[in-house]
């Protein structure tokens, strides 16, 4: 952190603490603003929630909103689903990205250049080029190779990200800075490749593998459209998917809403306060890397 | 996967990695390494490309079983639909909108927060805090913040002498309330990439220029600024990119309307795909604003390269 430099002008010396507390913390408050009107109006009676003007405080807490919420729409299962689907996406991409990441940054064989090109194709296209085909065919996987990855279910999720061209692209950049000495003397002593990689590259790669874990993580988790599309059963929606849908469902009743959207959002505030450093350290490192 | 021996014979005069002869075994260990995960990429990045782009040329809908080549036909329609024309025009004045807010509050708030003083940790995790919420939770307390009978911003409004405000029922207002409500999802991700390059701002230019008798907003323009513009230059690129592809706020907030003041690309193209199943003329308005993003970035970086300062 870069300590304060800029020339103080004179007039501000007589405040006991730092002019920037004046912006910043009114600034702060409109951003937390709407945690806080979501957090009070989710313990407010309906008849409370619905009076104009609003009441900013109270008169009775009413946590059994969170229990009509949670009898409602099964917050758990949706809770659970997104669990599963993120916590498997970023499995599967640390694997077959570290593996094919790992092959173009360091061996040779036929049609790599090819390949790699066409990976990197497709980094540019946005989804939703690619969501009618990608639609059709978990359709047909579904129906013709396994049900659990066709339509209306969550492998429906998991599969399609189960490695991304940004994973392999990301991977594959880290590796080529990596000092191959290490490597290759590892391979005089007669280590296979997969050994090589699991035991000497990857143990180096720790931040490059914690920052695309924590980046497919939030995509997963936040992920709507495709969701939307492929997924019509309550039991197998994702948070942010069975959110809308309960939405739609009550969509005078503020309070059970509420109550609602903050039982959907808590896991990932959660997550994101004990990880933070990781988190941002990777968004970060997104923009590091464009610029 | 089988073990090659790795020494082995080299030709004088290359580099090693160049020099080591390619056995069959290693085009067989490389593709053994690839195969999972770049089968999963072409089979849902590569493939779907070239398939809607020949869908954008059909006509695929549910009514016809067949899906016979019309040439040019669903581009054609584009052009003479009027809500394409009106996609367009709300796409490009949510992205004219969005993006320079995004980019103006998360600059200030970072230079805000680029010092050490007290509180900053509840400053710096209010901003990140936008980052854990999901689009869909983002959109409903903001529909709830923005209820045109009960909703808490009209009593503001009225605090200020203001009428209460239709917000998402107006057609002429929904579409800035889902601009206030992006940025405000989008600031913790602006502050954490000007903060990251705001630590790259070597402190000796600062102090040179104070010396040199710069104020602080000279300070700030001409030594600051332009050691941002990297960082600057990627966050107009990566907000374009993603205003152009707006649908989650739209889908939960206002369904297109009222009017379709609020039909974006993006929303318009997914009612076309999975409400009307009209997958060719949805696949040519997909590629539409594939060309218009391609366009768009092309743009940003040339004349970004202009304004931008690279250190090294």
């Amino acid at each position: 952190m870069t300590a304060t430099t800029m020339v103080r002008p004179r007039r501000w010396a007589r405040l006991p603490f730092s002019p920037w507390h004046l912006v910043l913390l009114p600034a702060t408050l409109v951003l937390i603003f709407p945690f806080a009107w979501l957090l009070i109006t989710s313990v407010q009676t309906l008849s409370e929630a619905l009076h104009f003007p609003p009441i900013l405080t109270p008169h009775t807490l009413r946590f059994a909103n969170y229990s009509d919420a949670w009898h409602s729409a099964p917050f758990g299962r949706f809770f659970v689903n997104s669990s599963v689907v993120a916590v498997t996406t970023v499995l599967c991409n640390l694997v077959l990205c570290s593996l094919a990441g790992y092959a173009f940054a360091r061996f040779r064989f036929l049609g790599r250049g090819v390949l790699f090109v066409t990976i990197m194709a497709t980094l540019m296209v946005p989804f939703q080029v690619t969501m009618i085909p990608q639609f059709i065919i978990t359709k047909w996987l579904g129906v013709h190779v396994l049900a659990g990855v066709g339509i209306d279910h969550i492998g429906a999720l998991i599969l399609p990200n189960a490695a991304t061209a940004f994973g392999v692209f990301f991977l594959r950049q880290f590796f080529r800075t990596l000092p191959i000495e290490y490597e290759e003397s590892a391979r005089v002593d007669g280590a296979s490749r997969l050994t090589v990689l699991w035991r000497i590259v990857l143990p180096l790669s720790m931040p490059a593998l914690a920052t695309l874990a924590a980046l497919t993580f939030l995509d997963s988790w936040n992920s709507f459209l495709w969701p939307l599309i492929v997924i019509t059963s309550t039991n197998q929606m994702t948070l942010p998917l069975g959110l809308a849908t309960f939405q739609g469902a009550h969509s005078t009743q503020w309070t059970l809403l509420m109550a609602g959207n903050v039982m959907s959002l808590i896991p990932m505030l959660v997550i994101f306060f004990v990880a933070q450093r990781y988190f941002v350290r990777s968004v970060a490192a997104t923009g590091l890397a464009g610029t | 996967m089988a073990a090659t021996p790795a020494v082995a014979r080299r030709r004088p005069g290359r580099s090693r990695v160049a020099a080591r002869r390619v056995t069959a075994s290693e085009h067989f260990t490389g593709w053994g390494f690839v195969t999972p995960g770049v089968a999963i990429i072409l089979l849902f990045g590569a493939v779907p490309i070239v398939w809607s782009a020949v869908m954008s040329f059909q006509r695929s809908d549910l009514l016809h079983p067949s899906t016979p080549f019309v040439g040019l036909r669903n581009y054609r329609e584009m052009v003479h639909d009027p809500v394409v024309t009106q996609a367009i025009m709300h796409t490009l004045v949510y992205t004219v909108l969005f993006v320079p807010g995004t980019m103006v509050v998360g600059l200030f708030l970072a230079v805000a927060m680029n010092r050490k003083i007290r509180l900053l940790w509840l400053y710096r995790t209010a901003a990140y805090a936008t980052m854990a919420i999901s689009t869909i939770s983002e959109a409903l307390v903001f529909i709830w913040l923005f209820d045109p009978s009960y909703g808490i911003v009209n009593y503001f409004l009225s605090l200020l002498g203001i009428p209460q405000q239709p917000f998402l029922n107006s057609p002429s207002e929904a579409l800035y309330v889902i601009v206030i409500m992006t940025i405000w999802g989008w600031t913790g991700f602006a502050v954490v990439i000007y903060l990251a390059a705001l630590q790259g701002v070597p402190q000796t230019l600062i102090e040179a220029a104070a010396i040199d008798g710069a104020g602080p907003w000279r300070t700030f323009r001409k030594v600051t600024l332009p050691l941002l513009s990297p960082a600057s230059l990627f966050l107009a690129v990566w907000l374009t990119i993603n205003a152009l592809q707006l649908f989650d706020e739209v889908y939960l907030s206002t369904m297109g309307g009222p009017l379709n003041a609020t039909t974006v690309l993006v929303f318009y193209l997914y009612e076309q795909a999975f409400s009307q199943f009209n997958f060719g003329y949805a696949s040519a308005i997909a590629y539409f604003l594939f060309i218009v993003i391609l366009v768009v970035t092309a743009i940003q970086f040339r004349v970004g390269r202009r304004f931008t300062y690279y250190r090294s």
